[in-house]
């Protein structure tokens, strides 16, 4: 059943701002596995929309013009939160970052992220994105604190060149959205896999010079189901959204612990 | 909340894969997984996935040739008329197009299998620099494109010649 928006062309001829307004049909996936775990059926809602809107500012007409209770997490609406990702025409990306007018397609599917359990409707769990997020010892890890205080009772600074943090800082741009892992092949079908957003962290933090628990954290990863499970693909890092590129960091993570002394990380 | 969660997780279920884990929340994460199916999406992640699924059947198809290879060549000890016999299977047109295909997934797995080597050492997937928008993904780069055209374009190579050669064009 598709609906018709209020404020469609046809609707509200003189309220028109200049421009032309389009409208596209939003098929939203819709499920309710706690009640009912098979059935996931769709509904198509006619939006209208120009060339700023967002998918995510589309859904939220759908649930303020037609359906409150479609099941959708955002929060910060500019790409920053990592609450909205969804699979948008069969592809992870997250809802607030993308146009309608840059899908190109007068149907815009709109499904809950591949590789994680739903919810409800859009909404999946992120237990294990932030599990495994949380096995990488995903912080800085040495004896002392930067707040030790010096003789001279001065604070003290961990040191670092503008090179030494160009080596990591990519890394550290992770929004925890959870797309790369919906795009993984492996994920696709290995439930234990830490998964390109985990592996790309442990990389962060191996290269980054201040840190010191390299052993620990390599300790973790090299597992048949870590590190030697990525296969190279390469899709995580064509959805990051934040230029992450965590295919980039595992496979010089996996030099480095090859010895090839992988990209730009120095022994 | 993450009663809910788990709730969802286990009464989704749409993964096909074995449930291995001993941690409750990777568990959970089965559900909505995409499976088999979910390995290939051709047309959606470009090249880099394409030669990923190629690289895989090939492997699996060599794996299988090798032992239809060694249980064709353990025809000899059947003596000659053994050996013989079996030898003229492959010279018939199924067998010529057979081995064909096995060419190409020979020489599309080496040399692809040799870009992936590279690649899983870290060589030629760029240089972590600070990102900037548009956030063209480094590692995503000409070169490993470069290498996956080689490989098809060797493979199609080699197939047309093995069989000019085994139809004696
Ligand atoms: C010089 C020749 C070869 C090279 C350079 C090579 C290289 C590779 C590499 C790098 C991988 C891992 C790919 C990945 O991580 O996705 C692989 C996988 C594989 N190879 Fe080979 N290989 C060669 C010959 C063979 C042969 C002769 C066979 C069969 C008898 C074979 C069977 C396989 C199989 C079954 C896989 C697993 C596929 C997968 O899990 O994706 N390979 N090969
Ligand atoms: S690496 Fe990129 S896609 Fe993956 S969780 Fe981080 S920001 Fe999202
Ligand atoms: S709402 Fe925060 S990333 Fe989209």
């Amino acid at each position: 059943m598709a609906l018709q928006a209020a404020g469609s062309a046809s609707s509200q001829p003189s309220a028109q701002r200049p421009g032309t307004q389009r409208t596209i049909t939003l098929r939203i996936a819709r499920s309710n596995p706690a009640h009912d775990s098979t059935t996931v059926g769709f509904d198509d809602f006619d939006v209208p929309y120009e060339k700023w809107t967002t998918v995510l500012d589309a859904i939220l007409e759908v649930k303020k013009m037609f359906d409150h209770s479609v099941g959708v997490r955002y929060s910060c609406r500019q790409a920053t939160c990592g609450s909205c990702g969804m699979m948008i025409n069969g592809r992870p990306r997250l809802a607030c970052f993308t146009k309608i007018d840059e899908l190109n397609s007068s149907v815009v599917t709109v499904e809950p992220l591949q590789n994680f359990p739903v919810i409800r409707d859009l909404a999946v769990g992120f237990d294990s994105l932030f599990e495994n997020h949380r096995e990488v010892r995903p912080y800085l890890d040495r004896d002392d604190t930067e707040l030790d205080n010096t003789p001279d009772g001065e604070l003290k600074e961990y040191a670092q060149s503008p090179e030494e943090l160009e080596q990591y800082i990519q890394f550290a741009n992770c929004i925890k959205c959870g797309l790369c892992n919906a795009a993984c092949p492996t994920m696709a079908t290995d439930s234990s896999f830490l998964g390109p957003q985990a592996l790309a962290q442990a990389y962060r933090y191996v290269g980054d010079s201040r840190d010191r628990g390299k052993d620990s954290r390599l300790k973790m990863i090299d597992d048949s189901h870590g590190i030697w499970r990525c296969h190279f693909a390469g899709s995580c890092s064509q959805v990051c959204p934040k230029g992450v590129d965590p295919a980039m960091g595992i496979q010089m993570l996996r030099g480095y612990m090859l010895g090839f002394g992988g990209g730009n990380q120095k022994k | 909340m993450a009663s809910v969660d788990q709730e969802g997780g286990d009464a989704a279920g749409g993964g096909s894969s074995s449930n291995n884990s001993s941690s409750g929340a990777r568990a959970a994460a089965d559900g909505n997984r995409a499976g088999i199916g979910g390995m290939i999406h051709p047309g959606k992640y470009g090249i880099e996935r394409v030669a990923y699924w190629l690289m895989r059947l090939t492997g699996l198809g060599l794996l299988a040739y090798f032992i239809g290879h060694i249980y064709e060549t353990s025809s000899i000890l059947q003596g000659k008329m053994g050996w013989d016999d079996f030898l003229a299977i492959t010279q018939t047109t199924e067998g010529h197009i057979l081995l064909a295909i096995v060419i190409g997934m020979c020489v599309f797995h080496t040399v692809n299998g040799i870009r992936v080597m590279l690649g899983h050492g870290g060589v030629g997937v760029g240089r972590a620099a600070r990102p900037d928008y548009p956030y063209v993904p480094a590692s995503q780069n000409y070169r490993h494109k470069i290498g996956i055209y080689t490989a098809i374009v060797l493979a199609a190579i080699a197939m047309m010649y093995g069989l000019a050669v085994m139809f004696g064009v």
